[in-house]
This record gives C-alpha cells, structure tokens and sequence, in this order.
C-alpha cells in the first residue's frame, strides 16, 4: 500500500489494466496529450502511444458506440466522458445498444465496455455541469453501475470494471479526485468485487447505505452522531447495480433502523430502491420509518449549490428523525 | 453591400471595447473569489459579436455558447444584470441560478449560453422554424466553436435547416482550440465551410476583421430573412486566453499564445480608424474610458445586489 489520490489511483488502474492486456484502450475527449479534462490520464499518452489513448472530437454518441463495437470485437474500452452530464449526449450508445447487445443478439457478443465520468457538485458549475444520474443507468438492464468513494476503493473497482464481460458505468465525483489515501500498489494488484458492498464504520443503532461523496459525510455524521450517544454503521455500497442485499440486510437486522444518503435528487434516486427492496422483504427487521438523504428536487444552480448538495448535516437530521420515531 | 458608415464604424469599436472591458473585468473579480464556477472569456474574439449582432434586432434571437459573454453583450443585454446573473444574485437575469455559462435575456431574444457544446445550435434552429412558422421576418443566429461541428447536433441541425429553409445563421468561431486540443484532433479539413457545402448551405470564411465580417454577415441575415434559407458564417479567430480563466495551458505553450496575442481584433481596427481619419486618437480614448465607467458602474451594482435565499430553491421549476 501507499499513499496516493483519488485520481493517481484512476490512473494507475488504466495503466496497470493497460500493460496486463493490450486490448485494453483509452478513449474520450482530451484524454491523450492532455492527460484528461481532470488529469486522470496524465502520462499514458506519452507511455501508451495515440492507438490506445486515443483523443476524440466532440462526439460523445459517436465513440461510446465506436467502443461498443471495438468491445464486441475482442477489444476493452475505458471510455471517458469528461463531466457526467455530458453521458446525456451517449444515451443512444449506452441504453439501446451497449446495454442490450449480448442479450438481444442471443448472447453471442460481450461488449466489456467501462464508461469512466465524474459526477456531483462542489464547483459551482451549475446545473449542467453537477448531475449525479446514477439511478439512470441502474434503472436499465445490462450494465453495471459502480461509485466508489477512497483512493483504495477506485483503483480496486475499477480493475475489476476493466476485467469484468459486461458493460460498467464507472462513476467517479469531482470532489473526490483531490483526496488523498492509502491504494494498492500495482504488484498487489488488488481487484475489489463488483456487487459487494464495504461495511465502513461499524455501529448497532442505525444503518446509513450510501455510496461515493456522501460515504465521506455518512462517516461525518456518525462522529458527530457517536457524541450523542447514537452508533451508526456506515455501508459503502461501491456497486449500485447489482447491490448488495445481503451486506444491507444483514446491517439492518442489527440496528433495525435504516437511512440512506445518497448525492442525487432524493426522487427516484437508488434510495428509493434500497428503501422499497428493504420494504419488501425486512420489514418486520424495521423498527422505525426509512428515511433518505438526496438533494432536493431541482436543478442544481449556480448560486444556491451550497443548500443543494446534501451533507453530513443532512444525514445527522435523517438519522435522528427516524431514532425519534417507531412502526 | 453597404459600407458601414462612420457612425458604425464607432459603434462596432464602442462594442467591441465594451466585450474586452467586461470580461477583462470578469476576469479580475473572478480571480479575487467573487464569482464562482466556471469562467470562459472570449478576449481576441470580439469581432465576431459585435459585427454579426448590429444586422440584428430585439425580435431576433441568438443562442451562444460556453464563451458566450460577448454574443450576450453584443445583443444588447444590460450589463448591470448581466453581471449581477455572473456573480449569482437575484436580480440577474437567471435570478443567480445560471451564472456565466447559461446567461439568458429572453426579452432580446438571447436564449442562452450553453454548457453543452452543440447543445445551443438546434435551440437556434427552433428560434428560426418559429419565425418562420409565423409569418415574421425573425431570423435566428446559432453560434458555436469549430470543436461543436463534432457534435451530432450541429450536423443534424445543418440539414434540418437546410431542407426547411429555416431562417437561421450559422456561426462559428474557429479559434483554433477546443479546451485542451489543436484544430486537427476535431476536423480532418482547416475551415467548417466544407462541411456547410455538404448539406447545400452556402457558407464562406472570413477573417478576424470586423468590417469584412460585418458584410459577410449582412448577406448570410439578408438571404435568411428574404425567406432564402440559412448559411453558415465562419470566422478565423484566436482564443487568447486559456480555456477557461486558469488554465495554465501548459499543453500550449507560451510561444503560440502569444503567436495568438499578436493577432488583436481591436488594436488592428483602431490602426484602421486613426489611419481613415474616422476616428482619433483622443476619441477611441474617450470610448474607453466610457465603458470602462460604465463596466466599474455595472460591477457595484452587481455587488449591491443580493443573493437569493434557499427558501426560493424550488421556485418556478413548474409553471
Ligand atoms: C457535450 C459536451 N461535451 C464536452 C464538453 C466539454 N467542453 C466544454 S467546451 C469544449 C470545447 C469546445 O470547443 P469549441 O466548440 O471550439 O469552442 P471554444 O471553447 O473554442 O469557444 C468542451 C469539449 C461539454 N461542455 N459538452
Ligand atoms: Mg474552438
């Protein structure tokens, strides 16, 4: 292990995915003599060459599906869409036909494409340039949705993205490229599992799903929480499609309360599948209504991002109200 | 074509002043934390806006880009407001939620910068079937970067205009840059006219020359508004400037900016007043320090302002 930053750890896992398997190959709008809008690939342009770091016009719908095609022909793709809102552009590529290839043609292709894009406020950019639109994507059959949330975590996960046969939409949050943490080293070669989340913080009184930028405020909130006397366990989900039940469920049966915090508008956010799923088949485990964190149902906008983007603040409120209440 | 009479002659150098000026300014309270975001300014371009914008009216509209605050400007847009909507206050014209990269004047037809590359040109185009749809005279001008005419949006748009005979001007700047890449990591081919040509829109190149583009322009408005269909307008330009305001363009280096700096819309077009005896020295000083007053004047009106209140987060998102 060493200590690195979310967004070295992004790089170092192309570039260790990219000497393993030379199918493997970057693709997005300034991503090779730039090194990338965020500087996730800074130096493999010069290291890998412009055949597999390769710079694009503006053309998102165009080499998302370029890569579809490139993956159903024995190719791996790391595409990179350089803010999220932007994925809005590739919606054809992603929905129709990346997600729908192997199945639709009677799984005779596998189409391992890995969509990497930054998600989430924190820069003012207003509301084109903030969205967190997870929920989309794990709404739709075929793909895999990923968020991770530490150095550690998105090096791991995103190695396993690279390698895993199915479509992965990887999502990175701005505000996290900066942090600073412990990550693998490339010998180690860690490869974290998709589909299993990380139990964060242990604590018997209350269990906070969460995902990506809100793990960092859940674990806020559970300090400020412990202080009151109430122990919250924190479970990092890192995959939103498929989730895991069983970490969540297991965590719920033990503190018998259940928020979930996630950076997306609350509304029809993967809360509202954590809280209907936990519904379904754990009620009787619930001592207590479920509650969600998210932002609130608008537009993020230019002025008003510091009241829009939910925090541990947040998350504290949440837990409290559902502690004061019962079934 | 009509040459452009003394009195616009003075009128595009007060314009394209008045661009510079603001977002010299903007740069400056930018860099001292007092608007947030992002922050595209369009220094070494001001030709382009105020040239194409003095064939249009109020009931004419435009839709700009993320390096829009000229084509704002240009069309006429109050720069009190404007700047109070750049440092998020309420009495911006997008009540603070838009800031700099969607700036919008729906009373002058400015339908708004856009954070979507290519996302503003088929908004443009709907601004023409309109104008068309009813009768009027309107015209609509899309504006955009040659790293748009990437998008699928800029090439649908050319022929759906096209075939509908869409009273629409296309215009591009072609600056040589989209954020941190060179002309030829976008478009195998130097000029966008080509692709214009493709879809039977006539479509010429022009310099950084206010006067030249002011006619070139003339023609593309005139053949939109006879009912004639739309053209594409393209202007070689420079982006003086990083991308946004602090970029280091360290993939840029400092010759080629300064290979771009040598090239100034406004000093070469003062060389052309002072020696056609249009204007002298002491005038083009005077009209600088005008808008510079009136620039300083808009700035602390925009400090005066106020920033909307959370309760009013949820306020108007449905009619
Ligand atoms: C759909 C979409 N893709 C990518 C971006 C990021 N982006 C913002 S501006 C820009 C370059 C635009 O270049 P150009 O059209 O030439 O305009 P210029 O910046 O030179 O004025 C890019 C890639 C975006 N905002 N929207
Ligand atoms: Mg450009």
């Amino acid at each position: 292990m060493k200590e690195t930053r979310y967004i070295f750890a992004i790089k170092e896992a192309m570039e260790e995915e990219m000497e393993r398997d030379e199918n493997v190959f970057l693709i997005g709008e300034d991503v090779g003599l730039a090194g990338g809008s965020f500087g996730a690939s800074k130096g493999l342009y010069e290291k890998f060459g412009p055949e597999r770091v390769v710079d694009t016009p503006i053309s998102e719908l165009g080499f998302t599906s370029l890569a579809a095609g490139a993956a159903s022909c024995g190719l791996r793709p790391i595409v990179e869409i350089m803010f999220m809102d932007f994925v809005t552009c590739a919606m054809d590529s992603i929905v129709n036909q990346i997600a729908k290839m192997r199945y639709m043609f009677g799984n005779q292709y596998t189409v391992p494409v890995v969509v990497r894009m930054p998600e989430g406020g924190g820069l003012n950019a207003g509301p084109q340039h903030s969205q967190c639109l997870e929920a989309w994507f794990a709404h739709v059959p075929g793909l895999k949705v990923v968020m991770a949330a530490t150095p550690h975590d998105v090096k791991g996960l995103l190695k396993a993205s690279i390698r895993d046969d199915n479509p992965v939409i990887f999502i990175e949050n701005k505000t996290l490229h900066a942090m600073k943490g412990m990550a693998a080293e490339a010998d180690e070669d860690v490869v974290l599992p998709l589909g299993k989340a990380d139990v964060k913080l242990r604590g018997g009184d209350v269990t906070i799903v969460t995902a990506s930028r809100m793990v960092h405020e859940s674990l806020k909130a559970a300090k400020i929480l412990e202080q009151e006397g109430i122990g919250a366990e924190v479970v990092d989900l890192m995959t939103i499609q498929p989730w895991d039940r069983q970490t969540v469920f297991e965590s719920v049966a033990r503190t018998h309360r259940l928020v979930i915090a996630h950076e997306a508008v609350k509304q029809f956010g993967f809360g509202a599948e954590i809280a209907a799923a936990a519904a379904e088949e754990i009620l009787d485990e619930l001592d207590a209504p479920i509650v969600r964190v998210g932002a609130p149902f608008a537009p993020a906008s230019y002025s008003l991002e510091k009241y829009y983007v939910p925090s541990a603040d947040d998350v504290v409120a949440a837990v409290k109200s559902t502690m004061e209440r019962t079934l | 074509m009509n040459r452009p009479s003394k009195d616009m002659l003075t009128d595009f150098y007060t314009m394209m002043v008045r661009i510079r000026k603001v977002e010299e300014m903007l740069m400056e309270v930018f860099s001292r934390g007092e608007i947030l975001g992002f922050l595209h300014v369009s220094i070494g371009q001001e030709a382009a806006p105020a040239a194409v914008c003095a064939h249009l009216n109020a009931n004419d509209s435009i839709s700009t880009t993320h390096r829009g605050h000229g084509w704002a400007v240009a069309k006429g847009i109050e720069i009190r407001r404007a700047m109070a909507e750049l440092f998020g206050k309420k009495e911006g014209f997008c009540l603070g939620r838009s800031g700099s990269m969607h700036l919008a004047d729906a009373g002058i037809g400015i339908m708004g910068a856009n954070g979507i590359v290519g996302g503003g040109i088929p908004i443009a185009a709907g601004a023409a079937f309109a104008a068309q749809y009813k009768k009027t005279d309107h015209v609509a001008v899309a504006t955009f970067g040659e790293g748009a005419t990437g998008e699928g949006a800029f090439h649908e748009t050319m022929n759906l205009a096209a075939i509908r005979k869409l009273p629409l001007v296309f215009v591009c700047e072609n600056n040589g840059w989209a954020e941190f890449s060179p002309r030829t990591v976008h478009m195998p081919v130097e000029s966008v006219t080509s692709r214009a040509l493709a879809y039977d829109i006539p479509a010429v190149s022009v310099s950084n020359r206010v006067v030249e583009i002011y006619e070139a322009a003339g023609e593309a408005v005139r053949r939109a508004r006879e009912g004639k269909g739309p053209s594409l307008l393209e202007i070689r330009c420079n982006r003086w400037h990083g991308h946004y305001v602090g970029d280091a363009q360290k993939y840029r280096g400092k010759e080629k900016v300064e290979e771009a700096m040598a090239e100034d819309c406004i000093a070469d077009f003062e060389a052309e007043l002072i020696k056609g005896r249009v204007l002298k020295r002491k005038d083009l000083d005077r009209i600088q320090a005008e808008v510079s007053a009136e620039v300083e004047d808009a700035v602390n009106f925009a400090r005066q302002c106020t920033y909307p209140d959370v309760s009013e987060m949820l306020e108007g998102l449905y009619v």
